[in-house]
């Protein structure tokens, strides 16, 4: 069965997804990543979305799921990339994904992931 | 069998030039159109009018005989519509071929029950010639109507860079659901291509804002969001601000400021820009 990478950068791990998810990979996809963050103690998870170009309800709230997890987890969550009619179909669905951070390509996901790192170390 | 055919084939020419006596300086309206054309078409009307009752068939409009004919009222109307000429000067051109037609035929025909049968078959052909006329002509002009709607639909909403990664979206008119997906989609893709953090959304020239309005706003904010862009609204008049209380709107999520001036300020710190006056020693 097809996997989705995860690939550790330093303190954060990055997912990239370039195949067209169905239910069965999304819910392995929150398998491994939990059981990475655990394994690695990540501490800000990076999902890449630029390819998925159709998602349903079911994937919406995985992508919601999963960023809870990784909170619960201690590990910040930031989804990039998401494509314009990505976003308007999850609108419409009413999923508006609230407390997932978002950020335009992998850059600005870093450095979001970065500052949230570096603030939260100072308030410790 | 009808005499009117051999009638139109045998007086071609002097039916023309009765038609073109006939039809009034009102059905002419030659500061629109110049007697030359108005001939050529009356011509050729007539001609494909005669081609096309060859056959004996009087009744029928839809027929394939009269194709090239319906095909020349078509156009003819298509084109009036953009002249300016109204529906009834145009279906009036058609109608007043009747009376040529008529006294032709009562040069011709004696028989006085011939002659009203001939008269009422004629009257009832025109009449369905001109009706086609008249639905040829509002047909085009909907088009018209359609064209400029879906025009105005993508000239009222321009998305404008304002700055490096700040966009802006002035909104005027009413925003109804066809148009907030047109504006999203428009918003979405532009902050993509010009890979912005901050997208402005002003809506100094939205006449009204109602809970669907508000609600399709909410819509675009949330859109922009999940694509990693903020967006602030602005240009909040006083009557706006209020009924958005009364209406019990939440906007507590989104950033709102009164003024483009104030929303564009705020855009520049959150993309990390300082903005100081030239002190000249």
């Amino acid at each position: 069965m097809d996997r989705i990478p995860i690939l550790r950068m330093g303190e954060f791990l990055l997912v990239t997804i370039q195949v067209d998810m169905h239910d069965r990979l999304a819910m392995s996809l929150q398998d491994d990543l939990t059981t990475r963050i655990s394994e690695t103690g990540a501490r800000g998870v990076l999902i890449d979305i630029s390819s998925l170009e159709t998602v349903d309800s079911f994937i919406g709230r995985m992508l919601g799921n999963i960023a809870s997890m990784s909170r619960v987890m201690d590990a910040d969550t930031v989804v990039v990339g998401m494509q314009p009619e990505v976003a308007i179909t999850l609108v419409e669905l009413g999923l508006s994904l609230p407390g997932v951070r978002t950020a335009l390509n992998v850059e600005r996901g870093m450095d979001l992931l970065r500052d949230s790192r570096k603030n939260s170390e100072e308030h410790r | 069998m009808s005499v009117i055919p051999e009638v139109i084939k045998k007086h071609e020419t002097d039916l023309l030039s009765d038609w073109m006596r006939e039809m009034t300086s009102s059905t002419r309206r030659s500061d629109l159109l110049k007697d030359q054309d108005i001939k050529n078409q009356a011509s050729q009307f007539i001609s494909l009018f005669s081609k096309a009752i060859q056959n004996g068939n009087l009744e029928d409009t839809k027929a394939d005989s009269f194709a090239d004919l319906r095909q020349l009222l078509t156009d003819m109307s298509r084109s009036r519509a953009v002249q300016g000429f109204t529906p009834s000067e145009t279906a009036m051109f058609v109608f007043s071929f009747k009376k040529p037609v008529i006294s032709r035929l009562q040069a011709e025909v004696k028989d006085a029950k011939v002659l009203s049968d001939e008269s009422w078959t004629l009257n009832q052909l025109i009449d369905k010639l001109g009706l086609f006329t008249t639905e040829a002509f509002l047909k085009s002009r909907e088009e018209l109507i359609m064209r400029q709607q879906q025009e105005m639909l993508e000239l009222s909403t321009p998305v404008v860079r304002l700055w490096e990664g700040v966009l802006a979206l002035p909104l005027i008119g009413t925003l109804d659901s066809a148009r907030t997906q047109v504006v999203m989609e428009s918003l979405l893709r532009k902050i993509v291509e010009t890979n912005s953090q901050v997208a402005i959304i002003d809506i100094t020239g939205v006449p009204t804002v109602d809970t669907l309005v508000a609600q399709h706003l909410i819509k675009t904010v949330t859109a922009a969001r999940l694509m990693g862009a903020d967006c602030i609204i602005s240009g909040i008049r006083p009557q706006i601000a209020q009924t958005i209380v009364h209406l019990g709107v939440n906007l507590s999520d989104v950033t709102t400021k009164s003024s483009m001036a104030d929303a564009f300020v705020i855009a520049l710190q959150r993309s990390g820009f300082v903005v100081s006056k030239r002190v000249d020693r």
